[in-house]
């Protein structure tokens, strides 16, 4: 069977998408730093706390002996110390305010590039798309069986992919407000004050990591070959498929 | 018989064909509605398109194990005094660009006494220690213009200044906030008191040249475990007071009587309780949490 070479990724939005997966981790785990300094957050039902960030098993998680060794055995050096939390706040802050000018400026580039480049087409979503997402998550779940007709992406990933830049979006804006809460007094008030801005920041970063883990097992599910083109840009698909209008790549 | 089977095969995959056709210009696709490209290569045989995509593969592999690795040991072999000055030099550099967009008409918001936090949190203790006597304190005042010695003030000279009052929210660089009410005398109506000195010797001038004055302050408890700095633009704020009452009391010992700064514009670490000694100063002046890693600046 004849075959075809797909672009599905252009060179810059390889590099902006791995380059922000460090550049994440770091700004999480600087904020990890500085949220153990105060440690207040959780989900309340009536005043009933449900669940705190952290509680005790998420420290315990190193301690745990599987035949000898431990989970950290198997991770960086930087695990041991979720079973000792250090108090680290000040190294936290000047991690946190060093790669926040790198994570905001990569995501500036990757809109900025997402819109000039035509990309935004694969990504965003339609009114109509809330419905197919619908379709989509019923396919995964092996309830139907047919999927949406799509391009790149479905409608479930452009809600996904919007979303989360929306998030990153959100995280930068809701930071400035807690960054600059006098001089950026407006943008703190418009969030309810400081106390929310903080509240903000700290339940977008849940959120990523949510997105994470999804995002995570999803591109497990979906195989070698589609992780294999966020790397190289390219995959090999069936020639013989009805084509809608394309433009012709080197390959 | 054969070859009608085949007849009806292809009319069938062309129908198959016609169908997937339909539903991909189908209006409920949503790349079809934002005009979504494809960028495809023209049709090759399997084996082609794999020995392609292998050379691809390999290239992009290696350059994104190549990138990786540099990132990784290029972090782990930095030794932890590069990284530190490098951390350092961002806050400073992130101070200058606080500068640039600081203007001292912004203000903090203020809140109505209902919103009060009581008892306002005790946190703190360097620079506390025992022993101290509020009755028999006197503040230093260093980097005076026209003088080159200290001058001395009692409490009741300082209160004989303009009093000012707000009820702002006191933020914690741990994270927490209390809302206080504070009175005391704006250090900006304290400054035009007791004028600083300037970089040039000039008369001092601080409503309409403040960047003639010597840029910085620097306030130290009476033993001095406990010291900050200032710049000049943060602490003339129409928000930073040298306080003397909190929550409509005189301050108790522990929120750092008789005399302490109380200021929206920077974490409580650089509200100083307990005030020995100011002195305006062209160098920038030490600080006790800058010196464990803290940003000096510690702007809002």
């Amino acid at each position: 069977m004849e075959k075809q070479l797909e672009k599905k990724h252009p060179l810059a939005i390889r590099w902006l998408h791995w380059v922000n997966f460090p550049l994440l981790a770091m700004m999480i785990w600087s904020g990890l730093l500085i949220y153990w300094a105060n440690a207040v957050y959780g989900i309340r039902i009536f005043g009933y706390e449900l669940f705190h960030f952290f509680p005790p098993w998420f420290y315990e998680i190193s301690k745990v002996d599987f035949w000898g060794y431990k989970i950290p055995d198997y991770l960086p050096a930087w695990s041991y110390e979720w079973s000792n939390i250090p108090f680290r706040l000040a190294e936290g802050i000047s991690l946190h305010f060093f790669f926040m000018w790198l994570f905001a400026i990569n995501g500036i580039i990757y809109v900025l590039y997402t819109i000039f480049s035509g990309e935004w087409r694969a990504i965003v979503p339609v009114p109509g798309s809330f419905k197919r997402a619908i379709l989509v998550t019923l396919h995964d779940l092996h309830i139907v069986k047919k999927l949406p007709p799509q391009g790149k992406y479905n409608d479930a990933q452009r809600i996904a992919y919007t979303s989360v830049i929306l998030m990153g979006a959100g995280s930068v804006i809701t930071g400035l407000a807690i960054y600059k809460p006098l001089q950026l007094a407006w943008l703190a008030s418009l969030m309810g004050g400081y106390e929310w801005a903080r509240w903000m920041h700290f339940w977008l970063t849940i959120f990523f990591v949510l997105f994470f883990v999804v995002h995570v097992v999803q591109v497990i599910i979906a195989g070698w070959s589609n992780f294999r083109s966020m790397i190289t840009g390219y995959d090999i698909v069936d020639a013989d498929k009805p084509q809608i209008e394309h433009a012709e790549v080197k390959a | 018989m054969s070859e009608d089977k085949e007849i009806l095969l292809e009319k069938v995959l062309e129908l198959e064909r016609a169908k997937d056709l339909h539903e991909d210009l189908a209006a409920d696709n949503t790349a079809r509605i934002l005009n979504e490209k494809r960028r495809l290569s023209s049709p090759m045989s399997e084996e082609e398109a794999r020995k392609k995509m292998t050379g691809r593969s390999r290239r992009g592999f290696l350059v994104g194990a190549a990138a990786a690795l540099t990132g990784i040991f290029g972090w782990r072999w930095m030794s932890d005094e590069t990284k530190q000055s490098l951390l350092r030099r961002t806050f400073e550099f992130n101070e200058k660009v606080a500068q640039v967009f600081y203007r001292p008409t912004r203000l903090s918001p203020e809140f109505p006494p209902e919103q009060i936090s009581l008892p306002p949190r005790v946190n703190g203790f360097a620079g506390m220690s025992e022993g101290f006597d509020p009755a028999s304190w006197t503040l230093s005042v260093g980097g005076l213009a026209n003088r080159s010695d200290d001058l001395v003030l009692t409490l009741d000279q300082i209160k004989a200044l303009p009093r000012t009052e707000m009820t702002t929210e006191l933020k914690c660089v741990e994270g927490w906030t209390i809302i206080v009410s504070w009175a005391g005398v704006r250090f900006s109506d304290f400054a035009a008191a007791y004028l600083p000195k300037t970089i040039d010797g000039s008369l001092p001038d601080i409503v309409n040249h403040p960047e003639n004055l010597v840029p910085y302050v620097s306030m130290v408890t009476p033993d001095q475990a406990y010291y900050v700095g200032w710049d000049m633009p943060s602490i003339l704020h129409p928000q930073t007071l040298l306080a003397y009452e909190i929550n409509g009391q005189p301050l108790p010992l522990e929120h750092g009587a008789p005399l302490r700064l109380a200021s929206p514009t920077k974490y409580g670490i650089k509200q100083i309780k307990r005030i020995g000694r100011i002195e305006f100063t062209a160098d920038r002046p030490k600080d006790y949490w800058a010196e464990q890693g803290y940003d000096w600046y510690s702007g809002h």
